[in-house]
């Protein structure tokens, strides 16, 4: 009953979206044609939309995406592995997370974007530099997660590892890490967005390979239908990340209240 | 009937498995000191079910969590097999009140049930047997890749008598541990823990608020005053072995049991500390 109820109720909501979708295209489309606007700075919606679906046949759009992804994700994974890891480190040694609690809180609000000039100096216009931006605001978005997973360890829960004679590799592996996997996974989920902004905006401003590259390459061409298809390109990209981190955190978070179906046996 | 020794011979007694002699714990808070509990002593042998109750607030979970070597006493000492203890015991499991704490929500029952027998080392196989033996023991063998929180508080705390059963003790320590269960479900708890205390001939050291309760379960009750904290009485209960929730409850020891503790507990919340060692 409440499941048919629910269904029916996301059925609704998936309709509006698309009316929504096709609305803004729709207003998209007069606006463009009223010609308000100049049409080389506004193409019409299906004048994009056909520029996109080209786009989407050719392989060098694919090389451009394929180059973004890699950036993107080589630069998230990075930071989550050094932010589990050194957050975990740290947030389990009282005396570590009290040396560093000021240095972190000082570099923490530093944009990313403030260190491309850094980042292009030590590694020149490359993709190295894009990863050192790309890494920098993920790392502390995951890192303050860790730490306050890791001290978010239930009393009851730990004096009963220690009184089952749970030895610290093992405390660490099923309690200290699963507690803290909320956190962590919270820390990725708005870390991948971070991101995904980071990886455009090196793309933009180094001109390291990618879809922020050709969005500029675009803009100076001009070629303005080229430009709008890969901006609409990189929305869809932070939907499909987002879509992917909410998947992952369901299945991963199957066991916690936010998200497990209680079910009587 | 009731054996009102106040005082306890100074020396372990023979054949005792747990020793506690002058336990104290006085915890500091700010820039003073709070006694939680004065001085404690008791012995309990091997193979006896002892039941602790006392007022709310005179330091029972304290008491326990000393047993246990989860944490350090400020004075006095507690001995299992004649050692001192000074960390958790690895021949002492714990079943705590707060089961949906207790049990991890990411691991199934029987993981769960498994994990300090994993930690032990235990091959695969043979915690497998373990586990299940130990969850069929409590009536949960259909349980097995549950997750805790898919069942009923009741069940929840079978799992985790499972996990303790599992462990192989010789201690069985439980801190009220059906205070949050209707009262159903708690008398067939209580019938549990009867009966794996006669099978597997584990020691049992029950702690509980409930008057009825420790008379009901124990061989042995012990009376704590309130804070701070002695042993007021040391009552042994001479109900037959084989219990019953309605004929063992209405035999007339257990009304005449029951009111002397619950005398002796409204004596200690009095303060009444008449005979008590000071």
């Amino acid at each position: 009953m409440t499941s048919v109820a629910a269904a029916a109720a996301g059925r609704r909501q998936r309709v509006l979206g698309v009316v929504g979708i096709l609305g803004f295209l729709l207003t998209w489309e007069l606006v463009a044609l009223s010609g308000t606007v100049s049409r080389t700075y506004l193409p019409t919606a299906s004048t994009t939309l056909l520029r996109l679906g080209r786009e989407l046949t050719t392989p060098g759009f694919w090389a451009i995406l394929a180059d973004t992804v890699i950036t993107w994700s080589a630069g998230l994974a990075i930071a989550v592995v050094a932010a589990v890891a050194l957050g975990t480190v740290v947030g389990l040694v009282p005396f570590l997370e009290r040396a560093t609690h000021s240095s972190v809180e000082f570099l923490r609000p530093i944009p990313s974007v403030a260190i491309i000039p850094l980042a292009v100096l030590v590694a020149g216009l490359s993709r190295e530099a894009a990863l050192m931006v790309v890494v920098y605001a993920p790392f502390w978005q995951v890192f303050v997660q860790v730490l306050h997973g890791v001290a978010d360890v239930d009393p009851v829960a730990r004096d009963t590892a220690r009184s089952y004679g749970l030895g610290r590799l093992h405390r660490l592996r099923h309690l200290v890490l699963p507690t803290a996997l909320p956190y962590v996974i919270t820390g990725v989920r708005l870390a991948a967005s971070i991101a995904l902004v980071l990886t455009i905006t090196a793309e933009l401003v180094i001109g390291n390979p990618g879809l922020g590259r050709q969005i500029e390459l675009y803009r100076s061409a001009p070629d303005a239908p080229g430009l709008y298809a890969l901006v609409l390109v990189t929305g869809g990209l932070g939907i499909l990340v987002n879509l992917a981190a909410r998947a992952a955190e369901r299945r991963l978070l199957h066991w916690h209240p936010s998200v497990r179906r209680e079910a009587a046996l | 009937m009731a054996d009102t020794t106040h005082e306890k011979p100074s020396e372990t007694r023979s054949g005792a498995l747990l020793s506690v002699r002058d336990l104290g714990k006085t915890y500091a808070v700010g820039s003073g000191e709070v006694e939680a509990i004065r001085s404690i002593s008791f012995d309990v042998r091997a193979g006896e079910l002892v039941c602790i109750v006392g007022p709310s607030g005179c330091g029972k979970t304290t008491l326990l969590k000393c047993l246990s070597g989860l944490l350090a006493p400020t004075a006095g000492s507690v001995a299992l097999d004649g050692q001192t203890v000074l960390a958790p015991p690895k021949k002492m499991a714990v079943v705590f009140q707060e089961y949906g704490r207790s049990l991890y929500p990411w691991l199934s029952v029987q993981d769960n049930v498994g994990l300090p027998l994993k930690a032990r080392g235990v091959p695969r196989g043979e915690r497998d047997d373990t586990v299940r033996a130990a969850l069929e023991e409590v009536g949960l063998g259909h349980a097995l890749t549950a997750f805790p929180w898919q069942l009923s508080g009741g069940m929840q705390q079978r799992v985790a008598i499972a996990r303790a059963i599992a462990y192989e003790p010789e201690v069985l320590v439980m801190d009220e541990p059906f205070a949050a269960v209707d009262a159903q479900t708690r008398a067939d708890l209580e019938d549990l823990v009867r009966r794996v205390w006669q099978d597997l001939g584990v020691t049992v050291l029950f702690v509980t608020h409930d008057i009825d309760e420790s008379v009901y379960l124990g061989e042995r009750v012990l009376v704590l005053s309130s804070s701070p904290t002695v042993v007021q009485e040391d009552l042994s209960v001479d109900l037959p072995a084989e219990r019953d929730q309605i004929s063992t409850r209405a035999l007339p020891q257990f009304t005449e049991l029951r009111t002397h503790v619950h005398e002796q507990i409204q004596r200690a919340k009095r303060g009444d500390r008449a005979g008590l060692p000071a």
